[in-house]
C-alpha cells in the first residue's frame, strides 16, 4: 500500500457505552469505540450483529437508551439527524435509498440542501441570488459527477440505473455534502469483481484527496483487510476486537464469532 | 425534421439550467404565450367566459395541488376548501377595503389561504398516504361549513351568497357584472403565466429538490438534512396559495358570485383528477390536465350537432359522461404518467423522425 498524503490525527468521534434496545432485543450492548480522523475504519460482524444500528445510532436515525457520543468534542446523548448532517456526518444504506423519481444530478444535488440558503419567494422568480447560487451548488456537483465518472447518466432517472451505478450516485450524493464523516453501509454488496475495484478506488481516493474520515461496514472480508486501516468487530451487539486488520484478523474471539468453535 | 437540438451546446451551468433548454421549445412556448394573449381578438364571449376563463383558473389551482401532491407526495383533498377561502377572503377584503386594488386583495386572500393550509397540514407529520387524504378533508368540510355558519364571511347577506364588487383596474373594469370577458381572460392569463413560471422556478431549486426527496424517501431525505416537518408545512402553504389565488379569481373573474356549493367536494376530486390525468410532478401535465378535464366536456357537448347528428338532450349528457369516463380509463392505462409524459415521448420520437433510433 502506498503512504497515504494525510496522517490519522486525533478522535473525531467517540462512541461510549452505546447500548440500544428494541423492546426486548438487545441490538448493541455497551459499545465503545472511535473513529479517528482521516482514517478508514471497518466496522464488521455476523448478520445481526449490530452493524448497521451501529451507524444509525452515530447518524442520529436510532436514539440509544444508554451511552454518549462525542463528535469534535461535543458529546451528545444521542444524535439527530438533522445535526447530525449539519455538523459533516453523511452516510449511504445498505438498500439504496436514492430519491427514484429524480434524475442523477438532481440526486446529488439533494446532498447539496444544507449549504444552500436562498429564500422561496427569490427562488420562485430564480433572481440574482438564487440563480448565482444554484449555478455554484451545479459546478461542485459537476465535480463530483466528474470524480465518480458517471458524467454519462447525469440526466437519467436513478430508478433506471443498474445497481452498481445507483450505489455510485449514492455515494455521490453523500459526498456533495462535503462530509468530515463519511458513513458507508455495504457500500460493495451484491456488486461484481470490477464494480467492486472501482467502488474501492473512490472510497480510497476520497479519503486520499478530501482526507474524509470513512467508517464503512463490509462483508468482503478481503476489500476490509484491504482498505481500512482499523476494524472494529461485533457480534450480538457488543464489540469483541478492535485493531488493525492484522491483529483482528489473528483476535480468537473473531475467528470464533465467524467460523463457529470446534466442539470435541 | 424541424424538431433537432443538433448544434446547440451548452457552454456555461447557467444554459443547461434554462427551463427550455431546446430552442425550438423556447420558440413554441413563446409563440404560445403571445397566441394566448392574442385569443380575445378572435374568441367570442361563449368560449371566453364558459370554457377559457375557467381552464385557467382550474389550471393555476391544479399547478398548486401538484405542488403538494405531485411533488412533495402529500395527498390532499382540500383544494376545494383552500380555494373558498381565497374565493371569501378576496371578498371580505375588497369589501372592507374598497379602494385597494382587487388583484392585490386576490393575493392577500392567497395569503390567508396559506396560513389556512399550513393549519390543515400539521397533521402531515404524522400521517402518511390515503389517511392524510381523509384528514384534509376536514379542511373542505370545515372551511365550508364556517363560511356557511358564520355571517361575518358574507357580511350577513340573507341570502348566503358573496358577489363581486365591481372594481376598476387602471380605469378598467376588471370584476363585477360589467367587466367583459375578454379583460378577465386577460387578468386570469397573467396571472396563471406569472405563477406557473414562479411554480417551475421553484420546482427545480432546492425546494423543489427537497419536496421530491420527502415524497421519493423521506427517510433518506431525513438523513440528509431535510427537515421533514418545515418542508411538508412549506409545501401545504404554497399550494394553499396557489389555491386560494385560484379560489379568488374563480368567484371575482369567473363565476361573478357564489356560494359554498361551488366549492364543494367536487371541485377538490376534479382538481385531483386533473393532476392524475395530467401527469403528477409537472407543470405542464396541470395545465394539460385541466384543458382535459374542462374541455373535453364540451367538446363531447358540441360535436355531434357538429357532424349533423341530432339526439335528445337527455341522451346527449348520459353519452358525454360515459365518454368521459371511458376516455379518462383510457388515458390511465396507455400512460399512468398522465398526458404530460405522452407528450414528452412525442417530443422524443418527433426528435429522431423519421429514424427509429
Amino acid at each position: 500500500m502506498t503512504q497515504k498524503a494525510r496522517q490519522i490525527g486525533d478522535t473525531l468521534l467517540k462512541v461510549e457505552g452505546v447500548s440500544l434496545t428494541f423492546g426486548g432485543v438487545k441490538a448493541l450492548t455497551d459499545v465503545s469505540f472511535e473513529i479517528r480522523e482521516h482514517e478508514v475504519l471497518a466496522i464488521i460482524g455476523p448478520n445481526g450483529a449490530g452493524k448497521s444500528s451501529m451507524l444509525n445510532v452515530i447518524n442520529g436515525f436510532y436514539h440509544p437508551q444508554e451511552g454518549a457520543i462525542t463528535y469534535k468534542g461535543e458529546t451528545r446523548k444521542q444524535m439527530r439527524p438533522y445535526a447530525a448532517a449539519k455538523s459533516g456526518i453523511a452516510r449511504t444504506f445498505q438498500n439504496i435509498a436514492l430519491f427514484k423519481g429524480m434524475s442523477t444530478l438532481d440526486n446529488i444535488m439533494t446532498g447539496r440542501l444544507l449549504k444552500m440558503h436562498c429564500n422561496f419567494l427569490l427562488q420562485a422568480l430564480y433572481l440574482g441570488p438564487a440563480r448565482e447560487e444554484e449555478l455554484r451548488h451545479r459546478a461542485s456537483v459537476e465535480h463530483i459527477i466528474d470524480f465518480l465518472e458517471i458524467q454519462s447518466i447525469r440526466r437519467t432517472p436513478v430508478g433506471r440505473l443498474p445497481y452498481g451505478l445507483q450505489k455510485r450516485v449514492e455515494l455521490g450524493r453523500a459526498l456533495a455534502a462535503e462530509p468530515d464523516l463519511l458513513l458507508l453501509d455495504e457500500p460493495m454488496a451484491g456488486m461484481n469483481v470490477e464494480e467492486k475495484e472501482d467502488m474501492c478506488r473512490f472510497i480510497l481516493d476520497v479519503n486520499d484527496e478530501f482526507g474524509t474520515t470513512i467508517a464503512l461496514i463490509e462483508h468482503d472480508m478481503s476489500v476490509v483487510m484491504d482498505i481500512s486501516d482499523r476494524v472494529v468487530v461485533l457480534d450480538y451487539g457488543r464489540k469483541i476486537a478492535d485493531g488493525s486488520p492484522d491483529e483482528v484478523r489473528a483476535n480468537p474471539e473473531v475467528i470464533e464469532a465467524y467460523l463457529g468453535i470446534r466442539h470435541n | 425534421m424541424i424538431y433537432r437540438e443538433a448544434g446547440q451546446f451548452k457552454t456555461s451551468y447557467g444554459a443547461d439550467q434554462m427551463i427550455f433548454p431546446i430552442l425550438q421549445d423556447r420558440i413554441f412556448v413563446i409563440l404560445a404565450v403571445v397566441a394566448a394573449y392574442l385569443v380575445p381578438l378572435i374568441a367570442n364571449e361563449y368560449w371566453l367566459q364558459a370554457v377559457l376563463i375557467p381552464f385557467l383558473i382550474l389550471s393555476l389551482a391544479a399547478i398548486g395541488l401538484n405542488l403538494l401532491t405531485g411533488y412533495a407526495g402529500q395527498l390532499s383533498l382540500g383544494t376545494g376548501g383552500f380555494m373558498a377561502v381565497g374565493g371569501y377572503m378576496t371578498y371580505k377584503i375588497t369589501t372592507a377595503f374598497p379602494d385597494l386594488n382587487v388583484l392585490i386583495a386576490v393575493l392577500l386572500a392567497g395569503l390567508i389561504a396559506a396560513l389556512v393550509g399550513l393549519v390543515f397540514g400539521i397533521p402531515s407529520l404524522r400521517i402518511k398516504g390515503f389517511y392524510l387524504a381523509v384528514a384534509t378533508l376536514a379542511a373542505q368540510f370545515f372551511i365550508l361549513w364556517l363560511f356557511n355558519k358564520v355571517g361575518w364571511f358574507v357580511n350577513y347577506s340573507p341570502s348566503g351568497t358573496i358577489t363581486a364588487p365591481p372594481r376598476t383596474l387602471l380605469g378598467i373594469m376588471v370584476t363585477g357584472p360589467e367587466a367583459t370577458a375578454p379583460v378577465r381572460y386577460l387578468i386570469v392569463l397573467t396571472f396563471l403565466a406569472f405563477f406557473a413560471l414562479a411554480a417551475k422556478n421553484l420546482v427545480r431549486g432546492r425546494i423543489g429538490r427537497s419536496w421530491m426527496a420527502i415524497r421519493d424517501m423521506d427517510i433518506a431525505a431525513e438523513i440528509i438534512g431535510i427537515r421533514p416537518y418545515q418542508t411538508k408545512l412549506l409545501a401545504f402553504a404554497i399550494s394553499s396559495f396557489y389555491c386560494g389565488v385560484a379560489g379568488g379569481l374563480y368567484v371575482f373573474c369567473y363565476l361573478g358570485s357564489a356560494e359554498t356549493e361551488a366549492f364543494d367536494i367536487a371541485l377538490s376530486f376534479s382538481v385531483l383528477f386533473m393532476i392524475i390525468i395530467g401527469g403528477l410532478g409537472s407543470i405542464l401535465g396541470s395545465i394539460l390536465g385541466a384543458a382535459f378535464i374542462t374541455m373535453v366536456p364540451i367538446f363531447l357537448t358540441n360535436a355531434p350537432p357538429l357532424i349533423g347528428l341530432s339526439m335528445p338532450i337527455d341522451l346527449q349528457k348520459h353519452i358525454e359522461v360515459m365518454l368521459f369516463g371511458s376516455l379518462i380509463v383510457f388515458f390511465l392505462i396507455v400512460e399512468p404518467r398522465g398526458i404530460a409524459r405522452l407528450w414528452q415521448i412525442a417530443k422524443e420520437k418527433f426528435r429522431l423522425w423519421p429514424f427509429p433510433y
